[in-house]
């Protein structure tokens, strides 16, 4: 931890390919324990910024500090606290999910074991199949263990849930929560907003290399604060109505009516359509 | 694992001192998944490993029985030019192409973000090399033993193969892992890259052709890169009364391991200042 307690620190990050600005001036603190999603549109700057944190690539300008230490001149005992799930990553076809996971547990100085790593992302009977044999959310699902073996206190996903079928992210989310809840600080990237939604306690959305909005998902663009639209089905069909009261206009609703509203719904802003404004419909 | 009822993640502070664990330990277990992985890809076994057995079968039921002279067959010369040919392809061309396929499908990438010691990795190579150019020789002994009348050599003899094979294979090992670093897609141009010039080595050295049948100036140009040296070494080593076939009547053992060892160092230098653990399109 630096001086400031955070577990991920960045100041002005500045990141340019052959002059052109890729990350222009990010800043970003995420608190030990937390889980943080960075959202945005393909090549607004996720990956590289997730990848100056990881130690990957060098930074053209600004400070970073991950788990206390420079990412750019951090050794071995640094990466032994990080875990890396990269977003495309395929090898070794013809070895076993179990061996995998135990040649990589041998790189960590108290790794966590193996068996143990495999049952938590759901490939307990998998363990003893060949890679190969996999299916593209098996071999993501590898990618996830070989990023936990280690035991880090810091877990990086790069959008780690892409080809996944929802019954397999639901039990994604649940490894995630489970880690977030036994102190695993967790940086995500993704692009689906229901991920974010549910996993992470901050957002922050990236456009263009820069943050243009960070807060808690429900807060996320002055959603929280925002005007509802309360919807009912009345006799010419279906009304709905703008308010910032929406409990009150409930209530009148139900004394019209004499008690229940036909087809009532109070909606705010989703997420997507915050998310959808502020990267300003590009997708 | 304590209670069983716990399913935290070992964080614990104080499991952080224990030390990292030393190359020598993670290039072992490296060694293991590496040999794994390569007896287990038929592709990999049938081209690097089978074919200069195969090869050998063909060559020598074609011209085995024809004489070169001086008590020689052409059998025997090709025993010997196939077993420098096989070290060299389970050296030269499997580590070229397993590392250029490795660093386009980020497995080097991976492994770069884990706090695996750089040396390991090249450990895990080296035993993976040298066990299957071993098994390569063994294999093409025994097609001599069995189809030519190749006689096993005495002590001294195996010295000189025992120093050709290391100097050979560390040079081959060198280049091949340079030469990872040059084709822009593995998938693409690694044979053309990789392969192209290897299949024109062996035409020229000694392999496929008797060496003393190579016209002058060709066999110039062979003599600049390490295969031409290795085949020589083997045919002192298995084909001895050869001697008055080879150019200037003698082996020039000093000469072999001259130009083994140079492009040792040249290898080195070139291995130093190309390799990388990300491709281009991702530094």
């Amino acid at each position: 931890m630096n001086a400031t307690g955070c577990a991920v620190l960045a100041r002005g990050l500045v990141k340019r390919y052959g002059g052109v600005a890729a990350v222009s001036g990010i800043d970003l603190e995420i608190a030990p324990g937390e889980v943080f999603a960075l959202l945005g549109p393909n090549g607004a700057g996720k990956t590289t910024t997730v990848e100056i944190l990881e130690g990957y690539r060098a930074r053209d300008g600004g400070e970073v500090s991950v788990l206390g230490t420079d990412p750019q001149r951090a050794g071995r005992a640094w990466r032994a606290r990080i875990g890396v799930v990269l977003q495309l990553a395929s090898d070794a076809p013809e070895l076993t999910v179990a061996e995998m996971v135990g040649n990589f547990a041998g790189f960590y100085p108290s790794p966590r074991r193996p068996a143990e790593v495999i049952d938590l992302v759901g490939l307990a009977d998998k363990a003893r199949a060949r890679i190969h044999t996999l299916s593209g959310g098996q071999q993501r699902r590898l990618d996830v263990a070989l990023g936990l073996i280690g035991g880090p206190e810091l877990l990086f996903l790069d959008e780690p849930t892409t080809g996944f079928d929802p019954a397999a992210r639901h039990a994604f989310w649940d490894v995630i929560r489970a880690l977030s809840g036994s102190g695993v600080t967790v940086l995500l990237t993704t692009h689906y907003l229901d991920e974010a939604a549910t996993l992470a306690d901050r957002v922050a959305v990236i456009r263009d290399g820069v943050i243009v909005a960070e807060d808690r998902p429900d807060d996320l663009g002055g959603r929280a604060a925002a005007a509802a639209v309360v919807s009912w089905q009345d006799h010419g069909g279906r009304r709905s109505e703008r308010t910032a009261e929406p409990t009150r206009l409930v209530a009148e609703l139900a004394a019209r009516h004499g008690g229940e509203v036909p087809e009532l719904t109070v909606t705010r802003p989703s997420l997507e359509d915050v998310y959808l404004e502020l990267i300003g419909g590009q997708r | 694992m304590t209670a069983g009822a716990s399913t935290a993640p070992s964080v614990a502070i104080g499991a952080r001192r224990a030390p990292l664990p030393g190359a020598w330990r993670v290039g072992w277990s490296r060694g293991q998944v590496e040999l794994k992985a390569f007896f287990r890809e038929r592709q990999s076994v049938v081209f690097i490993f089978a074919m200069p057995a195969v090869m050998l079968v063909l060559l020598g039921a074609i011209f085995g029985k024809q004489g070169a002279g001086h008590g020689v067959t052409i059998g025997d010369l090709y025993v010997a030019g196939l077993i420098g040919g096989g070290v060299m392809a389970t050296s030269y061309q499997n580590l070229g192409m397993s590392i250029a396929f490795e660093r386009e499908r980020f497995t080097l990438k991976r492994l770069r973000g884990t706090p695996m010691p750089a040396a390991a990795y090249f450990v895990g190579k080296i035993i993976q090399v040298l066990v299957a150019a071993l098994a390569e020789v063994a294999v093409l002994l025994v097609v001599g033993l069995a189809f030519y009348h190749l006689r096993l050599p005495g002590a001294a003899a195996w010295w000189t193969f025992a120093w050709v094979f290391v100097l050979g294979v560390a040079a081959c090992s060198l280049l091949g892992i340079a030469a990872s670093s040059v084709p822009r897609s593995a998938a693409r141009n690694g044979v053309a890259v990789i392969t192209f010039p290897f299949v024109i080595l062996q035409f020229i050295s000694g392999v496929y052709v008797p060496f003393f049948l190579v016209p002058a100036w060709l066999r110039d140009i062979a003599s600049v890169f390490p295969l031409e040296w290795m085949c020589r070494g083997m045919r002192s080593v298995f084909v001895p009364q050869a001697v008055a076939l080879e150019p200037g009547h003698s082996w020039q053992h000093g000469q072999t391991a001259l130009v083994l060892s140079a492009w040792i160092g040249a290898g080195l230098v070139l291995c130093l200042t190309t390799f990388h653990w990300q491709n281009r399109q991702d530094r």
